[in-house]
């Protein structure tokens, strides 16, 4: 049922760059196959656009991959070693970190105790609120994040802005691995493009490799380096963002619903 | 970074930069006044300060309202509000509620009566031990609410029933008083001095207005009530902080209890219930903390609870008759509550 075979995923040789490596991962809910024999590669300091339609299996990948849920079978290896994610916690010990769209924020608590919430620094037990807001200041202007204030209560924030918050807290978390769930979804283009520039920024710094996972194709070609397409629980398309077109992609997912719809039509 | 620089631009927060101040007193004191209303206690401060101009000035009991033995009384009726209302604040900030803690303030010094009488405990473990027992009825409470998953309001409503059985029970609903070892230094420091109470209360929400705003756990709390699965996705041990907050505000039950039998040297079958955690709850929203979780503060609960210790004092000056003074003190606090929520009003629309 593949049309487009992907590019010789199997076949290519494990790079001493990736830093992540998914190797035949399948997940089956009862009678619903969400994950076939996935493959999937991230090399250091990459980002990846993880492309999809619902349904096509993205958030099972993303929760095996941030140990909320286990593959039935399948290996997972970080930095070429083998490793079983017992839980949310274990990954993110290992550097692997999520940054959900809606979940990631607390909207009553202040900008800099959002980001240092749990890892909050303190002096004779008390917190150290001075210190946490400078550091938290440094830390978003060296991001590129211009908030006037890091006082304000995040629920004054506009949603790139709590994106863009989420995703700096995540950064100082040191994680390796930073897994951004539809970082664009319900956004207006400047807002999105406050996140783009701050996961290109990212990229350039090189300390953390990135799988974006979103459904919109278009902004993603324009930061990611490479693109995998999921569609029925594989990769169907592996591909430099530079070597394919929203065209492409669209492509692939009008024939894959044609097809659906003369199934359909056959079976009616 | 030309980049950076745009961005800043399109995503600055905060109040557009006001007049620029000026020099001298009057600026000192517009500024002192800006800081002020900038303070969420402010309203509620305003509301408590003109229930005070009232009633000691323009009411017709001013002339024995700022009288020692009033002021004594309006601590006393003060005390337990804010004492339980500090446990209900950080309760009701992480999302929960307890009904239950006026009845561990009914049953804790029974207990102590209990022990010290009946089994003949010396009187400083039998303190203890009644506070304990608060201790443990709050991790009662976290245990079905938090582990079990029953909602906290039948949890808490369903203990306060069992407390109040087991005190009618083991009571005979019977009076009693202090025992005598307790007699002396523990009964005047903790509830019989005039203003024990009074040093007592302010102890308490100094300490829990620190723990809210300065501490881990003040800044968890309002984490797990802001948003439980954002504070658990960050780590934060949600079941954890709510245990806690249960067994602070009983532990607060348990201390109230104790310090009003001290005080008035009786153990009481018809003391606590349900009013003084209604009126701790009051007080907490009065002040700013929200019912459905994420905000609120220990100063402003103190205030509400202020608020509502003058109303019932000043009632009982001006002479309003037994029975029909609920319903004036019930109008009175939808009016202070009204008075505060146009006050915030103005205060939100003064910040934009």
């Amino acid at each position: 049922m593949t049309t487009q075979a992907p590019e010789d995923q199997a076949s290519r040789p494990a790079s001493a760059g990736d830093v992540l490596r998914v190797e035949h991962i399948a997940k089956r809910f009862g009678a619903v196959t969400a994950l076939v024999d996935l493959n999937l590669r991230l090399a250091r300091g990459e980002v990846l656009g993880l492309l999809g339609d619902n349904g096509a299996g993205k958030s099972t990948l993303l929760k095996i991959l941030c140990g909320f849920q286990p593959p039935d079978s399948g290996r997972i290896l970080l930095d070429g070693q083998e490793i079983h994610l017992r839980s949310v916690d274990h990954a993110r010990s290992l550097g692997i970190d999520v940054v959900y769209q809606d979940l990631a924020l607390i909207d009553q608590l202040s900008v800099y105790h959002n980001m240092f919430l749990n890892r909050e620094q303190l002096r004779g037990g008390l917190l150290n609120n001075r210190a946490m807001r400078r550091v938290a200041r440094q830390r978003l202007d060296d991001l590129g994040i211009g908030l006037k204030s890091v006082d304000s209560p995040v629920a004054r924030l506009s949603g790139g802005q709590r994106q863009a918050i989420a995703v700096a807290r995540a950064v100082y978390s040191d994680a390796k691995i930073l897994l951004l769930d539809e970082p664009l979804a319900a956004m207006g283009a400047k807002e999105a493009a406050l996140i783009l520039d701050l996961v290109r920024d990212l990229k350039r710094k090189g300390d953390v490799s990135i799988i974006i996972i979103a459904h919109n194709y278009g902004q993603v070609l324009e930061i990611a380096d490479r693109v995998n397409l999921l569609q029925h629980g594989m990769i169907t398309l592996d591909k430099p963002a530079k070597d394919t077109s929203v065209q492409e992609l669209n492509d692939i997912v009008v024939a894959e619903y044609r097809r659906a719809l003369e199934e359909r039509r056959r079976s009616a | 970074m030309s980049e950076t620089v745009k961005r800043t631009e399109e995503v600055g927060v905060g109040a557009p930069p006001g007049p620029v101040p000026g020099k001298g007193p009057w600026a000192d004191l517009t500024r002192l006044g800006r800081t002020f209303a900038q303070q969420r206690e402010a309203t509620v401060f305003v509301v408590a300060v003109l229930l005070v101009i009232y009633f000691g000035f323009i009411s017709s009991a001013h002339s024995n309202f700022f009288i020692r033995q009033d002021l004594i009384n309006i601590t006393q009726i003060m005390a337990p509000i804010a004492i339980i209302a500090c446990g209900e604040v950080l309760l009701l900030i992480s999302g929960e509620i307890d009904l239950s803690p006026g009845f561990v303030f009914l049953f804790a010094p029974y207990l102590m009566h209990y022990l010290v009488d009946f089994y003949g405990v010396p009187a400083v473990p039998a303190v203890l031990i009644a506070l304990l027992f608060g201790l443990v009825v709050g991790a009662i409470n976290g245990f079905f609410t938090v582990t079990v998953g029953v909602p906290s309001f039948i949890t808490t409503f369903a203990t306060a029933f069992i407390l109040y059985g087991l005190t009618l029970y083991t009571s005979h609903a019977e009076p009693s008083v202090p025992p005598a070892s307790v007699h002396g230094w523990i009964q005047g420091w903790f509830g019989e001095l005039s203003w024990s109470e009074l040093i007592m209360t302010v102890v308490i929400v100094a300490i829990f207005h620190v723990l809210l705003t300065r501490t881990r756990w003040g800044l968890h709390t309002i984490a797990t009530g802001g948003n439980q699965l954002g504070a658990s996705e960050a780590g934060v041990n949600v079941a954890r902080i709510k245990y806690g907050n249960f067994m602070m505000t009983s532990l607060l039950g348990a201390v109230t209890g104790l310090m009003v039998a001290f005080q008035l040297n009786t153990i009481d079958a018809a003391a606590g219930g349900f009013q003084p955690m209604f009126y701790a709850v009051t007080a907490a929203v009065i002040g700013g903390t929200a019912m459905l979780g994420g905000s609120g503060t220990v100063l402003g609960a103190f205030l509400g609870s202020i608020v509502l210790a003058l109303l019932l004092d000043g009632f009982q000056l001006i002479g309003i008759s037994g029975t029909i003074i609920n319903t004036i003190f019930g109008a009175a606090v939808l009016v202070a509550m009204v008075v505060n929520v146009q006050l915030a009003r103005v205060r939100a629309a003064g910040r934009a």
